[in-house]
């Protein structure tokens, strides 16, 4: 593995063997001394061309308990805003003497031009690119899941799948790369994914997607599933008549208290999923949100784990 | 100087000398090689009227860092042709007689074609008010297309006003057809691809929305329409439509939507981004079949030069737009002539004879005849070549088409039986004044 772009480069054995490593990770996170010598002397740079605290400080964290030098480059305030280009800031961070590269860009693509060109040779990790992909949340997010069934369970996750799993995704497709690796992943995984979102929330084109497409939560719901991960609804998208109001969207396609109901009164094992930054009461209740079934926290958890891991596969040698 | 071309396949037939003298055809038929009069063995070439472009971008004046009328008229001659027309977005517009009639002088300094310069519907391209159309018409650069290409003239009232208008100077609107609503930050198809990559799809409905629009337009007001690059199957059924209902229609594919598809973008190399986007693979074909049935008239480049920071960049920052003068015609045999749907006296009439008609451009697109203009191609079907944008005549390095093995080799130009390009290679533009 040179660079992690998307998900849908990874075969099922690369997936299972960064969840795998992702798990030795996590349990370094749970000692009192959290780090691991590992990538000393290594420097990596967060390259944040969108503002993202969460996903920044997991990769900073991740790339500091494997005891790695951090250097933050955050678009705002840089010569990025006064115009230079992709290629010369690239180029900027190769002299300055990074080692990997974790790039988060609003441009869907820019992480693979970057890997794709000769601008530089460096390992790039994509921390999310407009709406197209972003490989570590959909990692973190299999890591939670295959985590939680085995506890579930009372057997190891090491080395399994997540083979017949039932997965909905809810909410904003059109505009979500979390959405897009989880599809990938997911299916290289073994699970089955169903898509629900209101039909100017699905992009055309969707119909080709290795997956269900419906616009009924509760059907989707009524018929059972594994695990329901909602996805955030960004404010800008009410202007621009996806839908009529936050709350008919919240009525339709919210996990709200009445659908949590349901899952309880069905005896349901379900999990509630979520990436973050929640809006509850719009996409999720807080009810959902803080219920048991909830995996929210325990996402940001292993989202550190399944970062360590990616930095480790990447930046010391191959391990397939 | 005077030129004897031997043994030329005329339009693919048989094989002739043609006697070029003082600038016209001279002789066609076994013609005996004479004192002062070079020879050109075109024993395995083809003879093909001198190519005219609907649709060519040469920056100047204000993006002379992109191309100039020099670099893309030598790109031009390089690819067969002996006429372009040059549009109207430039800086400052081309919306004024000043304007056009500098563009014209610049490329008849040049010498390399005849630059008929486009001149802007609208100023500024603005969208707004009518350009001094008939002063354009008028000027020295006689301007019969007018377009507000890279914009949609979008307001209908003014689309309708603009038709109308042009009747007057026997003009034509060539529409660039884009909805704006619909099209807003949009980056690539919309389809499967965009799907996956997470670009801001182009829906094809943008493009055939304003088509048929703009049609019914034309056939109320009775005037001239041409729609520019037509890039999807729904457009070329509209199309289709108008012409069997009488409108007086006439329409323009590039050679990259003839080839390419929305496929390329899975490489987000911004060298594939264009304006309109690379569509399916049904709509390329679909577009062969149009130019094969007559519905799509001509070949258009849309000759798009960019630095090379316009395309050194992510996908959402670059630049629209692709090279394509110098790899037209080996891209039409590849797609038209190679796969069968086009002999090559259709090439002729849709590379050069209609667009010269539809620009009313003079001395050009003529039929191969003694007493004609000697504005002529030769070709060299046979050959296979390498694009290596490095190696061409337009300063732009954007060809999408870069370390593809074409079919097709451009071996001499002749503009006004002076030859622009011999033994494949650019010679030397004609100068008027000497």
């Amino acid at each position: 593995m040179k660079h992690l772009l998307s998900t849908a480069d990874l075969s099922r054995e690369e997936a299972i063997q960064i969840l795998d490593i992702a798990g030795e990770m996590r349990e370094t996170g749970t000692r009192v001394v959290k780090k691991l010598p590992a990538l000393r002397g290594r420097t990596v740079v967060n390259l944040f061309f969108e503002d993202s605290t969460r996903t920044r400080i997991s990769f900073e964290a991740a790339a500091k308990r494997l005891s790695a030098d951090v250097i933050n480059f955050s678009a705002k305030g840089s010569s990025v805003s006064k115009g230079e280009s992709l290629k010369d800031t690239a180029q900027t961070l190769l002299a300055i003497g990074a080692d990997a590269v974790v790039i988060r860009h609003p441009d869907s693509g820019a992480p693979a031009r970057l890997a794709a060109t000769d601008w530089i040779d460096l390992p790039i990790i994509n921390a999310g690119d407009g709406t197209h992909e972003h490989p570590t949340q959909a990692l973190l997010d299999a890591f939670t899941l295959r985590r939680q069934l085995a506890l579930r369970n009372g057997t190891a996750p090491t080395g399994l799948g997540l083979d017949g799993l039932k997965v909905a995704i809810v909410g904003d497709i059109l505009h979500s790369r979390v959405a897009r690796s989880n599809l990938w992943l997911l299916n290289t995984l073994g699970a089955e994914v169903t898509m629900v979102a209101p039909p100017t929330l699905l992009p055309v084109g969707a119909g080709s997607w290795p997956c269900k497409i419906s616009y009924d939560l509760d059907a989707v719901i009524e018929e059972g599933v594994d695990a329901l991960m909602m996805l955030r609804v960004q404010g800008e998208r009410m202007k621009a008549a996806y839908f009529p109001n936050p709350r008919e969207y919240s009525r339709y396609w919210g996990l709200d208290d009445a659908r949590l109901g349901a899952l309880d009164a069905a005896g349901a094992e379900t999990l509630i999923m979520h990436p973050g930054p929640m809006n509850r009461g719009l996409e999720i209740s807080s009810a959902a949100a803080d219920s048991p079934r909830s995996t929210v926290l325990d996402q940001v958890t292993n989202g550190v784990a399944v970062r360590m891991a990616s930095l480790y596969m990447l930046l010391s040698g191959d391990l397939i | 100087m005077n030129y004897l071309i031997k043994q030329a396949s005329i339009l693919g037939g048989d094989k002739q000398d043609v006697l070029i003298k003082d600038g016209v055809i001279a002789q066609i038929g076994a013609v005996e090689a004479a004192e002062g009069v070079q020879v050109i063995d075109a024993a395995n070439l083809v003879l093909l009227p001198g190519l005219v472009d609907t649709h060519t971008h040469l920056r100047e004046p204000g993006r002379e860092d992109a191309e100039t009328v020099e670099t893309g008229t030598r790109a031009a001659a390089k690819g067969g042709y002996t006429a372009v027309h040059a549009m109207a977005n430039s800086t400052p517009v081309a919306d004024t007689a000043g304007v056009v009639e500098q563009v014209y002088e610049l490329g008849r300094q040049a010498g390399w074609v005849d630059v008929r310069p486009v001149g802007a519907v609208t100023v500024g391209l603005a969208g707004k008010q009518l350009s001094e159309i008939g002063a354009m018409a008028d000027s020295r650069a006689a301007v019969k297309m007018f377009s507000d290409d890279g914009i949609c003239v979008f307001d209908p009232l003014l689309m309708r006003r603009a038709l109308e208008y042009v009747k007057a100077f026997d003009g034509v609107i060539a529409q660039h057809a884009q909805e704006p609503r619909l099209t807003e930050g949009a980056q690539m198809n919309e389809g499967e691809v965009s799907s996956i990559l997470g670009l801001p799809g182009w829906p094809a409905v943008a493009e055939e929305s304003i088509i048929a629009r703009d049609v019914l337009l034309a056939e109320h007001v009775g005037a001239r329409l041409h729609v520019c690059h037509v890039s999807t199957a729904g457009s070329v059924e509209i199309i289709r439509w108008a012409k069997a209902r009488g409108i007086q229609v006439t329409a323009e594919v590039t050679p990259h939507h003839l080839l390419l598809t929305d496929e390329k973008v899975r490489t987000f190399d911004p060298v594939f981004k264009v304006n309109p986007p690379l569509r399916r693979e049904e709509d390329v074909m679909a577009l062969r079949a149009g130019v094969a049935d007559g519905t799509i008239d001509v070949i258009g480049t849309d000759h798009a030069p960019h630095p090379s920071e316009a395309k050194e960049c992510e996908w959402g920052a670059a630049a629209m737009g692709m090279t394509g003068l110098e790899t037209a015609l080996s891209i039409v045999q590849h797609t038209l002539v190679d796969t069968g749907l086009l002999g090559w006296e259709d090439v002729a009439r849709i590379t050069s004879t209609v667009p010269a008609q539809i620009g009313r451009v003079a001395d050009q697109g003529r039929p191969i005849a003694v007493g004609e203009p000697a504005n002529l191609t030769l070709l060299d079907p046979a050959a296979r070549w390498i694009v290596d944008p490095s190696a061409m005549a337009t300063k732009g390095r954007n060809s999408p088409f870069a370390g593809m093995e074409l079919p097709g080799s451009v071996r001499a130009t002749f503009f006004h039986g002076h030859p622009t390009v011999l033994d494949g290679e650019l010679a030397t533009p004609r100068r008027v004044d000497a």
